[in-house]
């Protein structure tokens, strides 16, 4: 252990030398942007449209936000695994199923790692992925309507870190534990976690149709840490790497123990052995409990089914099916280059990247040569696996995206950088610091078979001096480089909201067609819409009052309405009528203990208010929708608990003429 | 996109009273809005899922081409397809050839761009109201920002003199189709 610290430090020691005398000193001073043009290729002229769009993880905001490359404009946030008061997600009726889960309604995650839907391996736009590493979920969210979609649990995961990866034809979305736990869950000491514990790797298909997902299966894996995982591609298809740390099985003090074995692994599946084996009557159904949260779009709403089982599979009933990769220094990133050739290792205590040769893996494993196994699980030979190592001068390195033109770029934490290097000869190319101490990098598509290898986006952990202050807490800080040429060129500064982790890209001409204007009113099945003012009605049910309400420039139907008393529960159930893209109207009730709707042209979206006190209370639209917006309001008489006022309602009716 | 859609209809109400030729004011400098190129503004987005908007509709009606023709001439596209809502009422071609002859020629020419604008929003109401709705008002306040009475005959609205005779509902609002050209009063 004390050997370990002395290493770590001259380490650290050696990256600061290294980066006093390195590759910074050619910046600040420079002249900047004018200088190299760096505004002009940022420039996107008012009314224009970027070339890219970036969808970048809000890490503990637990959304998606949408930028615009290259100007990096937020184009928008979308509310994932968190209550969003802007628009109402798990606010309104319609939605708080989607934040439903075994242990009840959670509103909040952590979202980590979004990955765009692939068809043999090249981005498709249809829908992009996200995981919730907290309480363990996956969100499929689309890509024509920018709303969350789905939402499935995965049970008998925690720390769900290694997700939510796509394979070539969205045949999976992958999600790997980072934390293993006694599975099924039991009272047992944490002290007997060695052996005892396991981590499993869920493959969760995706309906080619729909998107609607459902776990295939669960790979029942040794006790370690799943810390990141990337599909094989082209080549390599077929397979997943997933990347581990805690090969010691510690279970405290987790920064110096399991850090003790010089190497650990990456664990190589063949998910298609397992499929065919599944596909076979293999694996064992054990009882589960998870939810599966599926947002309809014709009726606008969320259901819950708690799904009661599972299906697991023990990788050493799969012969040949799961390998050992032995991985130097606690590998974070785990990547793999487009041709599917080359499975690199991000060992984020290291200074070297290791890079596997997938032919070497597959002659490694036909000759049988093993270096002993883990838990029945066959180790390679590192040496029989190695293509090569990166001497990049950096230190920890986390992750690594592809050009398409052969390099491979990969981040610095400790070194703050983005490194360029080539495949095959490894050698560094380029190095360009970062501001500071970046995480993910993004090519749009660089983690796929055919990325667009114009810019990388990198992504850091670390703003302080970057933007004007704005107290203790910052919003962290992106950068974009130009990697059209030899060397990097930097060209602008954002600012990302929340932690983004990592970001998925892709050219916007792929989306930006599908783009949905408005949801037609003919087409809306909820049970509560209303499809013409006339029907707007208010229902007693006990003491549910149901009001039928509708939008339209500039009022509310009904606008005025009385009987309500003091103790029953309000639905409005409100219909925007408008047929015209981006008029949204809002919806406020004063005292409600929720937020605010914002309903989309022919949407319907419901929200509940219970009255407190007796007295005329207002309600208006939120949303400044047009130039009497001011004029959208309306009033709720409440009465006593005990009045006999009967439910009436109205508009426009006065008593003036 | 919110803030713009803020900016919008404010800019079009102060654009249109800016423009107000019935009461010229000295101290009136052109709105920096009308620098607008003849193709930017709302009434030059692709949209073709949404429903149609009062421009939209007014051109697809062959009554009305005297009516678009003037739109068009007196640049006022952009307002007519904003946020609104609002009422458009909108005379048939015949209602423009029973004006004195020359009339309409005269409008369209460049040098009579400020008249033309203020006789055509004369016939704009920042609102949306049913035929039948209009029944319950005296006056309407106009986009000119002059008045105009609303009188009601029998089952028939009047509004400034001439009759309803059809109405067409947009997505921004709502067409009240008249059989005359509503004169704004000279005061």
């Amino acid at each position: 252990m004390k050997t370990r610290k002395i290493k770590l430090f001259t380490a650290v020691a050696a990256s600061l030398l290294l980066a006093s005398c390195g590759p910074q000193t050619n910046n600040k001073k420079s002249g900047g942007a004018l200088s190299s043009s760096a505004a002009e290729k940022v420039y996107v002229a008012p009314g224009e449209h970027d070339e890219f769009y970036a969808f970048l993880s809000g890490g503990f905001s637990g959304n998606l936000t949408v930028y615009g490359l290259p100007s990096g404009r937020m184009l928008k946030e979308i509310p994932v695994f968190s209550q969003y008061p802007t628009s109402g997600y798990g606010y309104s009726e319609e939605t708080k199923p989607m934040l439903n889960t075994s242990f009840g309604f959670v509103p909040w995650d952590d979202a980590h790692h979004p990955d765009i839907s692939q068809t043999n391996g090249e981005l498709d736009g249809r829908w992009v992925f996200i995981n919730g590493n907290n309480t363990p979920r996956i969100a499929r969210i689309s890509l024509t309507t920018f709303e969350t979609e789905e939402i499935i649990e995965i049970p008998n995961s925690a720390g769900n870190h290694s997700s939510s990866f796509i394979t070539e034809n969205t045949e999976y979305v992958v999600a790997g534990t980072r934390f293993s736990v006694p599975i099924p869950q039991r009272d047992m000491p944490i002290k007997d976690y060695k052996s005892n514990f396991k981590g499993s790797l869920s493959f969760i298909s995706v309906d080619p149709e729909h998107g609607h997902m459902d776990i295939k299966f669960q790979l029942m894996m040794p006790g370690f840490n799943y810390d990141l995982s990337h599909p094989g591609r082209d080549k390599s298809h077929g397979w997943f790497f997933f990347t581990t740390y805690n090969t010691e099985e510690a279970n405290t003090l987790m920064e110096v123990n399991s850090s003790q074995n010089d190497k650990d692994f990456i664990a190589a599946v063949n998910w298609k052995k397992i499929e065919e084996y599944v596909n076979n009557g293999g694996g064992t159904m054990m009882p589960a409990e998870y939810a599966h949260n599926v947002y309809d779009e014709s009726t606008h709403t969320a259901t819950t089914t708690m799904k009661k089982e599972v299906l697991t599979v023990d990788p050493l009933k799969v012969p040949g099916a799961v390998y050992f990769l032995p991985t130097p220094k606690s590998p974070h990133g785990c990547d793999v280059d487009p041709t599917g050739q080359y499975i690199i290792g991000n060992g984020k205590l290291s200074a070297d990247l290791t890079i596997h040769s997938f032919d070497k893996m597959i002659a490694a494993i036909e000759a049988k040569k093993f270096d002993g196994e883990a838990y029945g699980i066959p180790i390679l030979n590192f040496d029989d696996v190695l293509a090569g190592t990166v001497k990049s001068g950096g230190l920890g390195p986390l992750h690594t995206e592809f050009d398409g033109k052969g390099n491979a770029y990969t981040t610095f934490f400790i070194s703050s950088e983005v490194v360029k290097w080539k495949l095959g000869t490894w050698e560094v190319i380029d190095r360009k610091p970062t501001y500071y101490s970046v995480g993910h990098l993004m090519i749009p598509g660089g983690n796929s078979r055919k990325p667009f290898g114009k810019y990388v986006v990198a992504m850091n952990k670390i703003t302080k001096d970057r933007y004007l202050p704005t107290g203790p807490e910052m919003e962290h800080s992106a950068q974009l480089y130009d990697i059209s040429g030899e060397k990097m060129e930097l060209l602008i500064d954002f600012p990302t909201h929340g932690e983004p982790h990592y970001a998925a890209g892709c050219p916007a001409d792929l989306i930006k067609a599908n783009s949905k204007k408005i949801y037609r009113l003919d087409e809306n099945k909820h049970p509560y819409a209303i499809l013409s003012p006339d029907q707007a009605k208010v229902e007693r049910k006990g003491n549910e009052v149901h009001v039928y309400m509708s939008t339209i420039r500039s009022h509310f139907t009904p606008d005025n309405i009385e009987g309500v008393k003091v103790g029953d529960k309000v639905y409005f159930h409100i219909t925007n009528h408008e047929q015209d893209f981006d008029v949204p109207h809002g919806f406020a009730m004063i005292g409600q203990n929720t937020s605010e709707l914002l309903i989309m042209p022919g949407q319907t979206k419901s929200s509940v208010w219970e009255p407190k006190k007796v007295g005329v209370w207002p309600f208006y639209c939120t949303d400044f929708c047009s130039a009497l917006h001011q004029e959208m309001q309306g009033y709720v008489r409440v009465s006593p608990a005990d009045s006999n006022i009967e439910l009436s309602w109205s508009l426009g009716d006065s008593d003036e003429e | 996109m919110k803030r713009l859609k803020i900016l919008i209809p404010i800019l079009g109400i102060v654009l249109l009273g800016a423009c107000n030729n019935a009461a010229p004011t000295q101290e009136a400098e052109p709105s920096p809005t009308n620098t607008l190129d003849k193709t930017e503004g709302q009434a030059f987005v692709e949209d073709d899922v949404s429903n149609p908007n009062l421009l939209q509709v007014a051109i697809k009606s062959a009554d009305h081409s005297t009516l678009v023709a003037a739109v068009q001439a007196a640049d006022l596209e952009n307002a007519l397809v904003n946020a609104g809502p609002l009422m458009v009422f909108a005379p048939v071609n015949e209602a423009f050839d029973k004006l004195p002859a020359g009339t309409v020629e005269d409008l369209l020419k460049p040098e009579n761009k400020d008249a033309l604008a203020n006789i055509l929003k004369f016939h704009v109401t920042p609102g949306k109201y049913t035929k039948d709705f209009l029944k319950k008002f005296k006056k309407l306040g106009q986009a000119n920002d002059q008045s105009v009475k609303v009188e009601v005959k029998g089952d028939d609205v009047y509004v400034g003199g001439a009759k309803i005779i059809a109405s067409v509902e947009a997505s921004n609002g709502i067409i009240h189709v008249v059989d005359a050209v509503m004169l704004p009063p000279t005061e």
